[in-house]
């Protein structure tokens, strides 16, 4: 038995195995996509999210049957946490879920793809370059789609600014306008307290080429995490001008606030 | 009765094992000329072959001689042949002269042979590049600025000159028997250098239907530029390991380390102005040309690996 076999037969349940065949993904004979995707690495990245899923951060996810069963769709949530836990874990509760599961692409950091193995790591998971381009073309293959609006503004906040939302980029909302795909807001709470930071470094940041390098402890808290998707919201595809859209984006930036106050008023304890 | 005229057709790059299959498949229907700036070949007694310098005015005469109907180009010289000048002189100042002699002999269909590389390997690429996107690679390296030149010329010509009815077209990796670019030689070698932590996206085409698409270019008088590209793809490191090479990696960070060591080491096979396309992948989308030319690539992924493998130590 070679080394690949070994750890997937003790990693990869055959259930879980069966689960990610039954979700077809358009990829090529070698079981790739063109954006680097591959079905048997997403096995293992499953396998060990689930254990992070169900055992470390203890999620509860309400309403993940609001995400369309196939067809593009556009999963719009808060980015908090230094990192993109909150991306995993809206993945795999979709991923896992029972009736019409999917395998989300989540938009990545510019800064992800020169960080040697990291890089090549994510994209095999399903993590694409946030780069409009992509997800216009993931759109129209029919993806499910997860975007953080603040991108590093909201992931990369400090302790102090935790669930306040900062600036939402309009291009989700033209793109969910030109391809017809619905949004569905999610209100993530917990991921805050996974990684609290108390300061960011911007001297550093900027010599090391990173977005932000915080002041924490150098360990993820096993925060409990409340994952809360909302009903999809439709928005035509008629030419407005810029504020209008704006508009439109705030009345996102609304819902994901209400989801979010949903999520700390469920909260019982921090961890 | 009078027989209908066969068509002439000058192909260029006459000594590149691509050119040969596109000769193999055309010199039953029509009349061809092969030029080469490298050598001359002998391809039968039926086509004439030549060995000569775009630039030089005896280019002229064949013209004038052969009255030729179309021009199919594939003398690009490779960015890992010849020195920098040579190759501008061949690729950039050629390229216009054998442009300019088709329009004054009213040539009416050109088709050039261009490749990936001009769109340039950067971090920031999004996957399934099309056409319309900016060519990146003279800002990645001076040895690319020729194939992005001679992009650029064909560009010019096809629009000022809609009667030469230009196809460009930007293929894939090409690989397969008889090809000897840097990929193919990679994939044919027993230990391959890798830039530690990066397997970026590739796409490979196999010659055979390189070539097809060729034929099926020059046929139809399409003007217009297409990436060439089955829809299938494989991450670098995965396509080593398929076709039974040994990586040998490259520590690849900071940049400047990695660019170091190979401009000290000159691997043939693994240039250092190429260097990034080993580490960022540029993942073209080839459906427009597909959909256009009713193109197939028949030989999958797994089919052209296997060729690599059974071949690595040739009887």
């Amino acid at each position: 038995m070679s080394l690949a076999s070994f750890l997937k037969s003790r990693l990869v349940s055959a259930e879980l195995d069966q689960h990610i065949n039954r979700i077809r993904k358009p990829i090529g004979t070698l079981g790739y996509d063109p954006w680097g995707y591959n079905n048997e690495a997403i096995k293992y990245g499953l396998s060990i999210t689930k254990q992070i899923y169900e055992k470390y951060f203890r999620v509860q996810a309400h309403g993940v049957e609001n995400i369309p069963a196939e067809g593009p769709v556009l999963i719009i949530a808060n980015h908090s946490g230094q990192l993109p836990i909150d991306g995993l874990l809206i993945g795999y509760a979709l991923a896992s879920r029972e009736k019409d599961a999917r395998i989300p692409r989540a938009m990545i950091e510019r800064f992800f793809p020169t960080v040697p193995w990291l890089g090549n790591l994510l994209n095999e998971v399903g993590a694409v370059l946030g780069d409009p381009i992509n997800c216009a073309k993931m759109l129209a293959n029919g993806e499910a789609v997860i975007v953080f609006p603040e991108g590093i503004r909201g992931s990369g906040k400090l302790y102090q600014d935790r669930y306040q939302l900062k600036r939402f980029g309009n291009g989700f909302m033209h793109l969910a306008m030109k391809y017809k795909a619905p949004i569905v807001p999610v209100g993530v709470v917990g991921c805050e307290e996974t990684i609290p930071a108390i300061a960011n470094i911007k001297p550093l940041a900027k010599a090391l080429g990173i977005p932000y390098a915080p002041v924490a402890m150098p360990v993820v808290l096993p925060a409990k995490v409340h994952l809360n998707f909302g009903a999809p919201m439709y928005f035509d595809d008629l030419e407005i001008p810029e504020e209008q859209v704006t508009e439109r984006v705030e009345t996102v930036k609304a819902e994901i606030s209400r989801l979010i106050d949903k999520g700390l008023s469920e909260r019982k304890r921090l961890f | 009765m009078t027989e209908q005229r066969r068509p002439h057709i000058l192909i260029t790059g006459a000594a590149g094992a691509l050119a040969q299959q596109v000769i193999e498949q055309l010199r039953d229907t029509c009349d061809l000329v092969a030029v080469d700036f490298r050598e001359q070949v002998y391809l039968g007694d039926d086509i004439p072959s030549y060995c000569i310098d775009f630039n030089k005015r005896v280019f002229e005469d064949l013209f004038r001689r052969y009255q030729f109907d179309g021009v199919i180009h594939m003398g690009r010289i490779m960015s890992s042949q010849l020195t920098r000048m040579r190759r501008y002189n061949a690729n950039v100042l050629g390229t216009q002269k054998l442009l300019d002699l088709s329009h004054k002999y009213g040539i009416k269909r050109v088709v050039v042979l261009s490749t990936f590389h001009v769109y340039g390997a950067v971090a920031y690429n999004p996957a399934l590049i099309d056409e319309s996107a900016p060519l990146k690679s003279a800002g990645l390296s001076a040895d690319l600025i020729d194939s992005v030149e001679l992009e650029n010329l064909a560009n010019i010509y096809l629009w000022r000159y809609p009667e030469l009815n230009i196809t460009i077209l930007r293929p894939c990796n090409i690989v397969g028997p008889g090809v000897r670019n840097t990929i193919s030689t990679l994939l044919a070698s027993e230990r391959a250098p890798v830039l530690a932590g990066f397997s970026p996206m590739m796409q490979f085409i196999h010659i055979d239907d390189m070539a097809d698409a060729i034929v099926l270019a020059y046929k139809k008088p399409t003007r217009g530029v297409y990436n060439v590209a089955p829809q299938d793809w494989v991450a670098y490191q995965h396509a080593l390991k398929l076709c039974g090479c040994k990586r040998f990696p490259i520590l690849s960070i900071p940049p400047a380390v990695p660019r170091f060591i190979l401009s000290t080491l000159k691997l043939k096979s693994f240039p250092s102005y190429l260097m990034a396309f080993f580490k960022y992948p540029v993942v073209i989308d080839g459906r427009a040309f597909a959909k256009e030319f009713e193109f197939t690539p028949k030989r999958p992924l797994k089919e052209i690996f296997r060729f690599y493998r059974d071949n690595k130590r040739p009887v």
